[in-house]
């Protein structure tokens, strides 16, 4: 199976499998499963409440759900927590940006290097060389990545400061830098204007063609999901109610009504 | 102009007194984004464990177990109040300080009894007189507050060094900005804050050891931690040289101002002058001295 741009699509990488999870007693997700396979782009689409978000913190442990198992690279975890996930190779970015404010551009992105770095903690302080050396190391791939994402003139910015759009583009850019298997991005196109929305639709579909990142996106905007997504799962009220190519998924009876409402 | 440097100094080193116990303040805050209402708790839980150690063992012995102690608390934190509220708010983390605070009050006098322990570290504390061909008659020093001031100084210039100089400070800014964040970029929270609440620890038993000495250990000395507000909001909630300027300026403004001012007052403002310095300062300046900006785009 290839895709429009020849790159090859590999074998499942996540598969989630028959995941429920509730909060008190609201129902988040109802057995839901799919996967994902290496190399694709993969869209999580469904009205508000859906469940999308929720299944992303799923996959990157934040939530822990009550039933159904998480299978990445052939390992199966229910109870894996955030640090785990990131260290197996899953970054994510926020539906609601979650940067470190007052830091700058460039420790922001610099912050998701630190699982890269070897030097244990403590020593670190005490290998002034090694330490100093490693550092200039890491300096050197966040410099990529922010060439990459063409941010060289923030770098220094406090990203509280930045407008919305690009603050999205730095979020992108620490997941990056975390040199991610899986990455996960809930909404990577909110609230930006048509300007904006083809940078980060580059961006994201450059990170899949250059580096071979898998990537799971929720988006909102159908033009976008339709034209970059090889392939996409449909949630409604915490099931899924389709999962397909963007054609297939398109024609879909149940996900028109999911989106139109049906007459009861 | 002696009577004037010899007040300086003795405020520089009441000031160094009050930095240690906003030190372990700061520490907190720039790793968690939270107000650790129990640091006066701490310092209080150990000076009195160490003291009572002490009749048990040599000196040496029994501070390292001091240090165990407080080590042994902040994993005991970590796992029964922070990990638990994760991602919540920093006001409600304040009010589980609160919580932990009047426990640690509570059990440490239960275990280690509530009376008044005398510390003797065998720490010098005749005074001196410097700086005799400079002034006439010299500045009378006590040596006890020039040790301090030294202890006080190596600490901060490790700690400074460990927190800003190595990439476990830029984790720790990250932490205090957005723990769901952290978390996400691979940052282990839960290290982090046992590394934290254990050095905050270890600063807590510094000053706990300085003020035991000077006061004897006791009750009233976990009520400093009130002293090292008016020098955290001097010097910023997240810096850590900004705690020790604070403390110096605290701690020179209100003995200067207690001789200089205070006769107009009919003396005594000592203990309100530091609060309303803070006070002032909080109109101009309200990150403090070397707190990082509070940048909000509206």
């Amino acid at each position: 199976m290839t895709s429009a741009g020849g790159r090859r699509i590999g074998d499942v990488l996540l598969k989630v499998e028959d995941i429920s999870l509730s909060f008190g007693g609201v129902r988040a997700l109802t057995g839901v499963s799919f996967d994902i396979r290496a190399h694709e782009i993969r869209a999580i689409i469904g009205p508000n409440g859906a469940g999308k978000s929720s299944m992303l913190n799923v996959i990157n442990g934040f939530y822990h759900p009550q039933q159904g198992k998480i299978i990445f690279k052939d390992i199966a975890r229910t109870d894996i927590g955030p640090y785990d996930a990131a260290s197996r190779g899953i970054a994510r970015t926020f539906q609601n940006i979650a940067l470190f404010r007052g830091m700058s551009t460039l420790d922001n992105i610099m912050t998701g290097r630190l699982l890269k770095m070897k030097e244990n903690l403590f020593w670190q302080a005490l290998y002034w060389g090694r330490a100093k050396k490693e550092e200039m190391e890491h300096r050197a791939v966040v410099e990529r990545i922010i060439d990459f994402l063409e941010i060289q003139s923030i770098r220094k910015v406090p990203v509280g400061r930045l407008p919305y759009g690009l603050q999205k583009r730095v979020e992108l850019g620490r997941a990056l830098a975390m040199e991610p298997e899986l990455l996960l991005l809930d909404e990577p196109m909110a609230g930006m204007n048509v300007e904006e929305k083809e940078d980060m639709c580059r961006f994201i579909l450059d990170v899949n063609d250059e580096f071979g990142t898998t990537i799971a996106l929720i988006e909102h905007d159908m033009g976008v999901v339709m034209d970059i997504s090889d392939r996409v799962v449909v949630l409604d009220y915490g099931k899924k109610i389709a999962d397909g190519t963007p054609d297939e998924v398109r024609g879909n009876q149940a996900v028109i009504d999911a989106y139109l409402g049906v007459k009861h | 102009m002696g009577f004037f440097v010899e007040v300086l100094f003795g405020g520089f080193l009441a000031g160094v007194l009050y930095a240690l116990v906003a030190l372990g303040f700061v520490l907190i805050f720039k790793a968690s984004g939270v107000f650790n209402f129990a640091q006066g708790a701490m310092v209080l839980f150990a000076a009195l464990s160490l003291v009572r150690l002490m009749e048990w063992m040599p000196i040496p012995v029994a501070l390292l177990v001091s240090v165990a102690i407080m080590i042994v608390f902040a994993l005991v934190v970590e796992r029964l109040v922070l990990r638990p509220l994760v991602n919540q708010e920093g006001i409600i983390l304040f009010m589980a300080t609160i919580g932990v605070s009047y426990f640690l009050d509570g059990f440490g006098q239960t275990v280690w009894g509530s009376e008044v322990y005398t510390l003797d570290l065998g720490l010098p504390k005749e005074p001196v007189i410097i700086l005799e061909s400079l002034f006439e008659g010299g500045v009378l020093v006590n040596k006890f507050d020039l040790v301090a001031a030294v202890i006080a100084g190596v600490l901060v210039t490790v700690l400074a060094i460990f927190f800003q100089k190595t990439r476990i400070g830029r984790a720790l800014r990250a932490v205090a900005d957005d723990h769901q964040a952290a978390q996400s970029v691979g940052i282990p929270l839960r290290d982090i804050w046992v590394i934290v609440w254990s050095t905050s620890g270890i600063v807590a038993l510094v000053a706990g050891i300085v003020w035991g000495s000077a006061l004897g250990v006791q009750f009233s000395i976990s009520l400093v931690a009130l002293k090292a507000l008016p020098v955290l909001i001097l010097g910023g909630f997240t810096s850590v040289p900004g705690a020790i300027i604070g403390g110096l300026i605290i701690g020179a403004g209100e003995k200067l101002a207690e001789v200089y001012i205070g006769p107009t007052f009919g003396g005594g403002i000592e203990n309100w002058f530091a609060y309303m310095l803070a006070l002032l300062f909080l109109l101009v300046r309200p990150q403090g001295l070397f707190g990082e900006r509070i940048i909000e785009r509206v």
